[in-house]
């Protein structure tokens, strides 16, 4: 069959082009967000006594703008960039591809406004109502198509693994999001959950650790595998030892949600199955890792000039921290000081701030200048600059919330001899007031490099224009 | 915990569906030559 796009000279780069510039504006957005919540965690008077600036309001708005319009719109379009490269080929459907972004967007604008405006699910990372939850699904079977389209119409008979990352993320949040979602509605913008109590719980945390292991983990590896070879000009270290990490991440991802439901209601044997599960999944996420830094093996001297080089590699270093602080935190004992603690933010944000970000913003500053026709970024003293700011903002975030939470985990659990709890509830939060103030420093230092970022970007894509890159004709591969 | 059984044949379904694609991606020649692969991208453009 012969398919309009395998046809095609140039590649579809628009909604590429698209895609990258929203990831930069939604990260600002995101993060201002974040930041806004930070101050208000140390300053509670900063809502202002106006509902939809309250805290349960604006926090999910900051997780769903960071990972899904920030994180979301990165994946779009890296995983459109990518299989365009690697396959040879014109994405599959000019038309489906463009509405996957302009749905996208809808979707990211009516969440910025239902969600102030109180009108949720209750599920976390999960948050919007029904028809939204409509409008993702379309978008996300669009996005399916026009991807898995791409990957058949290809050129080049290996696919390279950097799209089975892709792949794999695409499947998973579609039967995560449809079984997780899965609720009914009573009116327009109120709908209640399919499942009840503890299988409600059971549920939304199969859902919500997949989001983790599959959205946030093998969609930006994916990220990954292509942009540290390209902006390294080195293979990766070694082929063999991906392949063999996709395959074993994606076998034991999907056990592992319970460990967020440790000591709940939840049968004792589930618990327990979680906590195996998150213990192994150190093995596939670490040998990843390794495979990641070690691409640089040899050329180790472009960390020192190469700051794009640098959030890539950086990026992968935090994720192997928060991978090897996962298992950690998952087991029961520990989970026991750490769980409802501040420690668990910061394990969130290491993972977030640290491998998503940092990585996404890596791949940006090696896409943004390709997509406008130049060499590389406006500024890369800005970058340098970004990267530092970024890597500090992060250092001093996770540092203080392992403090506040470990001190949190120690206070709540102090007895005294006659069997008395030793603090009340507010001693720790007054204890903890410094470290939500220190969190604010990292969290403004690391909304101040996205600024840059932003600023770099506008300079780079009003600088250049928007090219049509000619599709190489194949010679020796079939 | 009713919703295991739901969530259990679910998993357990995934499973034979990444199988699937294993057993393609081996028997399709997906992993022949595979070290040549990772060099090929750095001479698209």
């Amino acid at each position: 069959m012969k398919f309009a796009n395998a046809q095609a000279t140039v590649y579809n780069d628009t909604v590429v082009r698209q895609f990258a510039i929203m990831t930069v504006v939604w990260g600002v957005v995101g993060m201002l967000v974040g930041v806004i919540i930070a101050a208000q965690l140390a300053w509670p008077e900063l809502n202002f006594g106006i509902s939809w600036l309250s805290y349960g309001r604006l926090r999910p708005l900051h997780t769903n703008a960071v990972i899904f319009a920030f994180g979301g719109c990165g994946l779009f379009a890296s995983a459109y960039y990518v299989a365009q490269r690697t396959c040879n080929v014109r994405l599959f459907s000019d038309k489906l591809a463009a509405f996957t972004f302009w749905g996208w967007q809808l979707v990211i604008v009516l969440a910025a406004i239902s969600l102030p405006m109180g009108y949720t699910s209750g599920k976390e990372y999960a948050e919007l109502e029904w028809p939204i939850d409509i409008l993702i699904t379309l978008v996300w079977v669009s996005f399916a198509i026009v991807f898995f389209g791409t990957l058949g119409t290809r050129k080049v008979r290996h696919i390279y693994v950097a799209n089975w990352f892709f792949g794999a993320f695409i499947i998973a949040v579609a039967l995560l999001h449809l079984v997780n979602s899965a609720a009914l509605p009573v009116g327009f913008m109120k709908s209640y959950s399919a499942y009840a109590g503890v299988q409600d719980a059971m549920v939304q945390w199969w859902y919500g650790h997949n989001a983790v292991g599959f959205f946030l983990t093998a969609g930006f590896l994916g990220m990954m595998y292509y942009f540290i070879p390209k902006q390294a000009e080195r293979p990766v270290y070694s082929y063999r030892l991906s392949i063999v990490h996709f395959w074993a991440l994606i076998f034991t991802y999907m056990w592992a949600g319970p460990h967020h439901l440790h000591y709940t209601a939840l049968p004792d044997w589930t618990q327990s199955v979680g906590m195996v599960f998150s213990l192994i999944l150190l093995a596939p996420s670490w040998g990843g890792m390794i495979n990641g830094v070690m691409t640089l093996s040899g050329a180790w001297h472009k960390l020192r000039d190469d700051p794009i080089l640098r959030f890539l590699i950086v990026s992968l270093s935090f994720y192997g921290m928060s991978t090897f602080e996962g298992p950690m935190m998952s087991i029961k004992t520990v989970n026991a000081l750490s769980h409802y603690t501040d420690w668990t933010v910061g394990h969130v944000h290491s993972g977030a701030l640290g491998w998503v970000g940092l990585v996404t913003m890596g791949s940006m500053y090696y896409l943004i200048p390709r997509l406008f026709g130049k060499k590389q970024m406006y500024s890369i003293t800005a970058i340098e600059i970004h990267f530092w700011a970024a890597t500090i903002g992060i250092v001093i975030y996770i540092a203080a919330m392992w403090i506040a939470g470990v001190m949190q985990g120690l206070m709540w659990r102090a007895v005294n001899t006659d069997g008395t709890l030793t603090y009340t509830f507010v001693e720790s939060v007054k204890a903890t007031f410094p470290f939500y103030v220190l969190r604010l420093i990292g969290g403004l230092l690391y909304l101040g490099g996205m600024l840059l970022m932003l600023w770099n970007t506008l300079k780079t894509a009003t600088n250049g224009r928007s090219v049509d890159v000619q599709i190489p004709v194949l010679t020796a591969h079939a | 915990m009713a919703i295991l059984f739901l969530l259990i044949p679910l998993s357990v379904a995934l499973v034979f569906v990444i199988l699937a694609g294993l057993w393609w991606a081996i028997y399709r020649g997906q992993f022949e030559d595979i070290e040549a692969e990772g060099e090929r991208i750095l001479r698209d453009d």
